[in-house]
């Protein structure tokens, strides 16, 4: 096997493992930020408890996401030096600002969080975790632009054998990335929702806690709802963006061969891409496929057949990772409609149909994510940056691939074992529930 | 202004960076791999990691900041170096990961195997990246076996693993180690109390000869071994960074003999800043020399960003780093306190 094979392999490997973490650190780090702030404004305890409670489950998957963050920094110049030495007057500027303006304040806030709780006053401890959650949110932000650049450059020219920067305004408020920005973020929201929900079903069914968790529940259904609406709608966005700036993924995504005007959508279909053609085309939607991708339903949208076929992206697991991530978006957001309207109901603990679904839907915006994520990188082959530099010139020349399979060998192992005992640690703290004696809880709390 | 300008600050943040990281991290990798000579029982443990608990992930952003912005700013130095150094650096990016998880899931589970098989993480994870960082900091100023033509963009690289394990590496691998199991030791008397505290503060007394003699065969053997002292011989002004790293050394050795833990311990911060300043000003201007040729040398001057991203980069450092330095100095005001038994015992969230 080839170095560029291996490091492919590695990059999407420790990428994937790393956004099994990231996403749920993001909207847990808001929400439990939320219901610290009701404590302190309220006084209500259940509000403390519930902090507490989802805030370890916080932690214990921070943890994972910090660890395997590191990686992912050294890893462009590791196995992708050409890229590196290439891109990095202009992709190392948002990596060292999310180093400097987003990691410290996470970091750093996160440790007076956990270790705080008897050193600060109650308001000081409520905005450390909010700094450490801004921290958080804010590092998306950067990464994104770093990302929005390789899908749609900006700002640079070449010269002196490299892309330089002409105009870091173009290159920080990309709009490719501007909209990637919600869809992301927002999907990290909706999916930490979802945790919520599920581990608060469980414990429903079992009528463990049941005040505690019909709280946690009502409060992570509005969330649920609200940011799977807002994935949905920047993801629209976010269509129209890849329609206009990048035709080949859009191409992919939708499997389309051939050009044409008014283009249909088809809700069955499934690709032939070594004959260049769909074996199913069946129930289609006359030109709504031109109306996502331009919101005009006579536009025209160009097929796969127009693009020379080195520089298609791989179609058939471009096409099926976007329908499916789509078809969890719309199910997310329906359920957790649902979930409002019967979350507001008396004793809806006794819906078990409904509790059920809610435990076996966790999986689902997990899913979600990784599709998300194989859309965007898939569809970007061959290029590494879109147009500009490709991914098979970027790899690193001076290393082997017996090199490169050991190291993937090592993180194989150890994020295997990482991520075992990280899930197991998590599915037995949410199944262990909250701290029952409210005076163990209380007696921790700092000086007012 | 000139572009050289910029290139030249960047250079003296890039030391700043990697100088302030090692005296935030090296504290805690020492308090990392001493806490299973130091603690006596699980609560004594308990005591150590909760010591470097509040602060060691802020620590660790330091070396993010010091990767970004060798990235930023001299993005072929971030690119030749990372992937010529590649297997060193995959192994102390696994012991970085698991050190930093050892610390999280140690106290989630109550069963003894459990427990003792993260306090053996905790030591090899701290100990193998204080060794890992000498070493690849000795064959930075020592040079690496690369080839580079800057005019044709033919880079190649002629070196491995092995070579990097040669006798100067080693020596500035010892050197790191010891340094750090001071600092650690002197931090961990600071921020304990009664029997423990003198322990570590005994402990960081006998290491401390070891430490000098270390220190004095690593300064000899600099001048055979690499081109550092170029820089001292053209301009012996700047001689006065090691010797300010000389009496920092010497200076914790009296004030930890006298048993001022604050004092010796705030001389251990100095050393080990002006250990990584000496070698760093040797440096100047390269980067990572090459040790087959001087025209393959990274230099700030060929291996920089164009000026408008070094520009950029230096209006968000100048902006940026004083005010995580103030939130950080807070943060440690507010863990001032030593860490005591009953106080771990009773807090949940602790490690």
């Amino acid at each position: 096997m080839d170095v560029l094979f291996l490091s492919q392999l590695q990059f999407a490997a420790t990428c994937m493992f790393h956004w099994i973490f990231v996403p749920l650190t993001l909207g847990l780090s808001i929400m439990t930020a939320w219901m610290e702030t009701k404590y302190v404004t309220t006084g209500d305890e259940t509000w403390l408890r519930m902090t507490k409670f989802w805030g370890k489950l916080f932690l214990i998957n921070f943890a994972l996401g910090v660890v395997t963050g590191i990686t992912m920094e050294f890893q462009f110049g590791l196995n992708w030096s050409e890229y590196s030495r290439y891109v990095g007057d202009i992709f190392g500027a948002p990596l060292a600002i999310e180093a400097t303006v987003t990691f410290f304040l996470e970091s750093v806030f996160i440790g007076v969080w956990i270790f705080g709780w008897q050193k600060v006053s109650k308001k000081v401890h409520a905005t450390t975790i909010w700094l450490a959650a801004i921290g958080t949110n804010l590092s998306a932000l950067f990464i994104l632009q770093a990302n929005a650049w390789m899908q749609n450059p900006m700002g640079f020219t070449i010269r002196n054998g490299r892309a330089e920067m002409t105009d870091p305004l173009a290159v920080f408020f990309n709009p490719y990335g501007l909209i990637k920005f919600p869809h992301t973020l927002l999907s990290g929201y909706a999916l930490a929702a979802f945790v919520i929900m599920g581990v608060s079903a469980w414990h429903l069914l079992k009528k463990n806690e049941v005040d505690f968790f019909k709280r946690s529940f009502r409060f992570a259904a509005v969330w649920a709802f609200v940011a799977s609406m807002i994935v949905g709608i920047s993801g629209d966005f976010h269509a129209v963006k890849i329609a206009k700036v990048q035709p080949a993924k859009f191409a992919a995504m939708e499997s389309i061969w051939e050009t044409k005007r008014s283009a249909e959508m088809c809700l069955l279909l499934v690709p032939n891409a070594p004959e260049e053609c769909n074996a199913v085309e069946e129930l289609k939607i006359p030109g709504l496929l031109s109306f996502l991708a331009f919101h005009d339903t006579n536009a025209e949208i160009k097929g796969l057949k127009d693009f020379p076929k080195e520089l298609r992206p791989p179609v058939t697991p471009t096409f099926l990772s976007f329908r499916l991530m789509v078809g969890i978006g719309t199910f997310m957001i329906l359920v957790s409609l649902a979930a409002i309207f019967l979350s507001r109901r008396d004793r809806f603990e006794d819906n078990r149909l409904f509790l059920s679904i809610m435990v076996l839907s966790i999986p689902l915006p997990y899913l979600a994510e990784q599709l998300g994520w194989l859309v965007a990188e898939l569809g970007r082959q061959p290029w590494i940056v879109y147009g500009v530099l490709k991914t098979a010139d970027s790899v690193s020349k001076s290393v082997t691939s017996t090199q490169v399979l050991l190291s993937l060998l090592g993180f194989t192992v150890l994020y295997g074992i990482l991520g075992a005992i990280d899930i197991f640690l998590l599915v037995k703290y949410a199944k262990k529930g909250p701290d029952s004696d409210l005076s163990n809880i209380i007696n921790v709390q700092g000086r007012v | 202004m000139d572009i050289s300008i910029f290139q030249i600050i960047w250079f003296v943040l890039w030391g700043v960076l990697w100088a302030v990281y090692f005296m935030l991290d090296g504290f805690v990798l020492g308090t990392g791999f001493l806490s299973g000579i130091i603690a006596k029982n699980d609560t004594e443990k308990r005591v150590l990691i909760n010591c470097i608990g509040p602060v060691w992930d802020g620590n660790e952003v330091w070396l993010l900041t010091a990767g970004g912005a060798t990235f930023a700013a001299f993005p072929t130095t971030y690119a030749l170096m990372f992937s010529n150094l590649y297997s060193a650096l995959v192994l102390l990016l696994f012991a970085l990961i698991v050190r930093g998880v050892s610390f999280e899931f140690r106290g989630k589970l109550d069963g003894a195997v459990w427990k003792s098989s993260w306090d053996k993480a905790i030591i090899v994870s701290s100990f193998l990246p204080a060794l890992l960082f000498g070493v690849a900091f000795g064959n930075i100023f020592k040079g690496i076996p690369m080839r580079n033509d800057f005019v044709n963009l033919q880079f190649s690289y002629e070196g491995g693993l092995i070579g990097l394990l040669n006798p100067y590496g080693l020596v500035t691998g010892v050197l790191f180690v010891l340094l750090f199991a001071v600092h650690g030791a002197l931090y961990i008397s600071t921020k304990t109390s009664g029997d423990l505290s003198s322990r570590a503060l005994s402990l960081a007394n006998s290491i401390w000869p070891a430490l000098l003699a270390v220190a004095v065969i690593f300064l000899a053997y600099t001048y055979p071994a690499t081109k550092l002292y170029d820089n001292y011989l053209k301009a012996p002004l700047i001689l006065i960074i090691p010797v300010v790293a000389v009496a920092s050394l010497l200076l914790i050795k009296l004030f930890a003999g006298k048993g001022e833990k604050y004092k010796a311990f705030t001389f251990s911060c100095l050393t080990i800043v002006f250990v990584v300043a000496t070698g760093v000003a040797g440096l100047f201007p390269n980067l990572l020399p090459s040790n087959l040729d001087p025209a393959s040398n990274l230099t700030i001057y060929n291996s920089s960003s164009s000026l408008i991203t070094l520009k950029l980069m230096t209006v968000v450092a100048l902006i940026m780093v004083p005010i995580v330095i103030c939130y950080k100095i807070w943060v440690y005001r507010i863990f001032r306190a030593p860490v005591t038994g009953e106080e771990v015992l009773g807090d949940k969230q602790a490690y």
